[in-house]
């Protein structure tokens, strides 16, 4: 999972309010066999209108996303933080997330920023003509015209997304735990590796 | 001496790698089943972060959830295809990864090849006290032979296949103790299902169920795992049944169960497992064996229960106001009306199969009612599928097949098939399904279908008669 710290680029100045996983990846991609790719799924259906704003030359490859509230509500599934991800999101800015997928996010290596509704306004204005900043470490968002917001991130959540630690490599640091209770059962219970007579 | 623990606590204890301040455990995995749903993004995920798995000595992996259940070869020996594009690609990708990530793979046209949760016992790869995992809800069905199993996503899945650990909390414990002796016609599904009547579908939320008493302990391992399968159905986390001598007669000889001067040592292992005298469980519940009769659900929550000698009931006949309207909605959709008697009921559909109803003795429940019958003229589908290809060969040896066939049902090759519409085998909209597996959900056997879950002498019954039926009424 790649870390994040500083995110600089054009943010998509998306906007609308309860936006459900439904929306970003419809359930028929939820049969594919990849993580890559989903990015083509996501908001399929908003894209369909050739106006949209996602495929504007503008917004492709933008990194950053403005939302509104109760972003990611409805089904659980990971598929919607994969998708975003393959559209080159690293950071989405809402007044606020489902709790799923806000989880779902941060283990994908994507930071959901939580900003009022005022910030979110003036962050749309300058979304639709310069690249906003958003600084992780310093919990700030930043534009070229000296607007700046400060957010606040579970301290866990922050150090996982700066370090680019995912669930999995956080349980690596307890390799030698794991080892260990390894060696014993080889010791112990050695009939508990399966062997075929 | 040490506090007297129960048989969750004992399992739970040997399996702690370590634990965080919050009091969430790394759990270490004992065995891990993996089919081809759930699993091609986890290995995607190991690929794209160039890791390896853990262990693939206890990882076996199985297609199951998406293989028609139609002949997977042609005269000649040749596979046929899957039309499906989806399903042939999570089978193919569960065909590379396998291999690539060195895990012991079943064939989808092996003869051992079959539904993970039926697999993993038969091979004696799933063992008590153990812990097992797979990306399946109903991975509790391992419960029946005292492992503590547990179903999981895919991030989970890829989770395990890295570190073969996951990260939990631990349950609550809740004992269910079943006494007495069984009356005619019911059996292991009745149990489980009355049972889940009795608790309702959040009964066991937050907790481990460990079945215990006469009645339990009279089941056969068939049965245990059928009863421990629908623990989910409780909204237990887990269902557990303390290993006995009935357990240990079941795994000996099997494939991957221990041998020689081990079997001797896991044997020993096993028998210390179940819970001391004076253990205590958070919640406990005492049903009489008496009391059950051969159920059937009316509705589309596994809670849904009634005795089949009953009748659809009003929603205002429930004291909770959400279940009142949770049950009219229910009924719109089962499109039934309050006070029909539950024999009434016609059925177009027949399932006889899921890991919940698959093995050899569920087959020869059907059978035994089956056995010079036919289906009724208005049952225009009906299937029994084996749950593995062993118990298929079994069931043909001891000429079951024929019975079935004979009557009227298709006879298919194993796997998931209607248990969730996930493959060709489905039940069309607003039609009725006579089914053995463990979901009543809105949907759950296909858009529109109206499954009424049963046992498989039940699920027979109904064959015969065209209706849900009293399986009382055709033996004796
Ligand atoms: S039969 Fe149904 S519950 Fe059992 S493993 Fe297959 S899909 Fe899951």
């Amino acid at each position: 999972m790649a870390p994040i710290e500083k995110v600089e680029g054009r943010a998509i100045p998306f906007g609308l309010k309860n936006v459900d996983t439904d929306v970003i990846i419809p359930a028929k991609w939820l049969k594919t066999i990849s993580r890559e790719g989903l990015g083509k799924g996501a908001f399929e259906t908003l894209r369909a209108d050739p106006n949209n704003l996602f495929d504007q030359p503008e917004y492709r490859q933008a990194p950053i996303l403005i939302a509104g509230d109760n972003f990611g509500c409805g089904s659980s599934r990971e598929h919607a933080a994969w998708a975003l991800g393959d559209l080159g999101i690293r950071v989405v800015i809402a007044p606020s997330y489902s709790d799923i997928f806000s989880g779902n996010a941060v283990k994908n290596g994507i930071l959901p920023v939580v900003l009022p509704q005022s910030a979110i306004d003036r962050l749309m204005e300058v979304a639709a003509t310069d690249p906003i900043h958003v600084d992780l470490d310093t919990q700030t968002v930043t534009t070229p015209f000296q607007d700046r917001f400060t957010f606040d991130i579970d301290p866990f959540r922050k150090m996982c997304l700066l370090n680019g630690l995912d669930e999995i490599s956080l349980t690596e640091k307890s390799d030698a735990a794991i080892a260990a209770h390894e060696q014993m059962i080889a010791k112990t219970q050695p009939w508990l590796t399966p062997t075929l007579a | 001496m040490t506090r007297p623990r129960t048989l969750y606590e004992k399992i739970w204890d040997a399996h702690v790698v370590e634990q965080r301040p919050d009091g969430t455990c790394l759990i270490f995995i004992d065995r891990h089943l993996v089919h081809e749903v759930t699993s091609p993004q986890a290995f995607a995920g190991l690929r794209a972060s160039g890791r390896t798995v853990r262990r693939p000595d206890l990882t076996l992996a199985v297609p199951d959830h998406n293989l028609p259940t139609t002949a997977r070869k042609d005269a000649a020996g040749n596979r046929l295809p899957i039309a499906d594009m989806e399903s042939a690609a999570q089978l193919a990708a569960l065909e590379t990864n396998a291999p690539d990530f060195g895990i012991r793979y079943i064939d989808a046209t092996a003869a051992e090849q079959g539904i993970v949760h039926v697999v993993g016992p038969e091979q004696g790869f799933s063992l008590p006290g153990t812990t097992i995992v797979c990306g399946d809800s109903h991975t509790a069905c391992h419960g029946g032979i005292g492992a503590l199993a547990f179903g999981i996503g895919t991030s989970e899945v890829e989770h395990v296949l890295a570190t073969q650990t996951l990260l939990l909390q631990p349950a609550k414990t809740m004992e269910v103790r079943v006494e007495g002796e069984v009356g005619p016609g019911v059996t292991a599904k009745d149990i489980i299902l009355h049972i889940t009547g009795t608790i309702g579908a959040a009964g066991g939320t937050g907790h481990v169920i460990e079945y215990t008493g006469s009645t339990i302990r009279a089941l056969s391992v068939e049965g245990r795992l059928t009863v421990s399968n629908m623990a989910i159905e409780g909204g237990a986390r887990a269902g557990l049944i303390a290993p006995d001598a009935t357990t240990i007669a079941y795994l000996k000889g099997r494939p991957y169960a221990p041998k020689g001067a081990d079997w001797d040592a896991a044997v020993a292992y096993w028998t210390s497992l179940a819970t001391d005298p004076g253990a205590t469980y958070d919640k406990t519940v005492v049903i009489d064996a008496a009391d059950i009769a051969p159920s059937v659900t009316w509705g589309t929550s596994p809670e849904d229960v009634v005795p089949i000698t009953g009748t659809v009931p009003a929603p205002d006949s429930f004291a909770d106001p959400s279940k009142q309207a949770a049950a009219a909605k229910s009924l719109a959709y089962m499109g039934l009306e309050p006070g029909t008697r539950m024999q009434d009921v016609r059925i177009e559909n027949i399932f006889i199969g899921s890991c919940t109803n698959s093995r050899i003795e569920d087959l020869r429940a059907a059978a035994a009612v089956l056995k010079g019958r036919h289906k009724a003229a208005n049952v225009k589908w009906a299937i029994v599928v084996p749950g593995s290809g062993l118990v298929k060969a079994q069931a043909e040896a001891e000429g079951l097949d024929r019975i079935f066939t004979d009557a009227g049902l298709e006879w298919r090759e194993p796997g998931c098939s209607a248990c969730l519409g996930m493959n060709p085998d489905k039940v069309p909209a607003g039609e009725r399904c006579a089914s053995t597996s463990n979901r009543n959900f809105v949907g759950r056997q296909g858009p529109g279908s109206r499954t009424h879950l049963v046992s498989p002498a039940m699920a027979a019954a109904a064959a015969v008669t065209g209706r849900l039926t009293d399986v009382r009424e055709l033996i004796d």
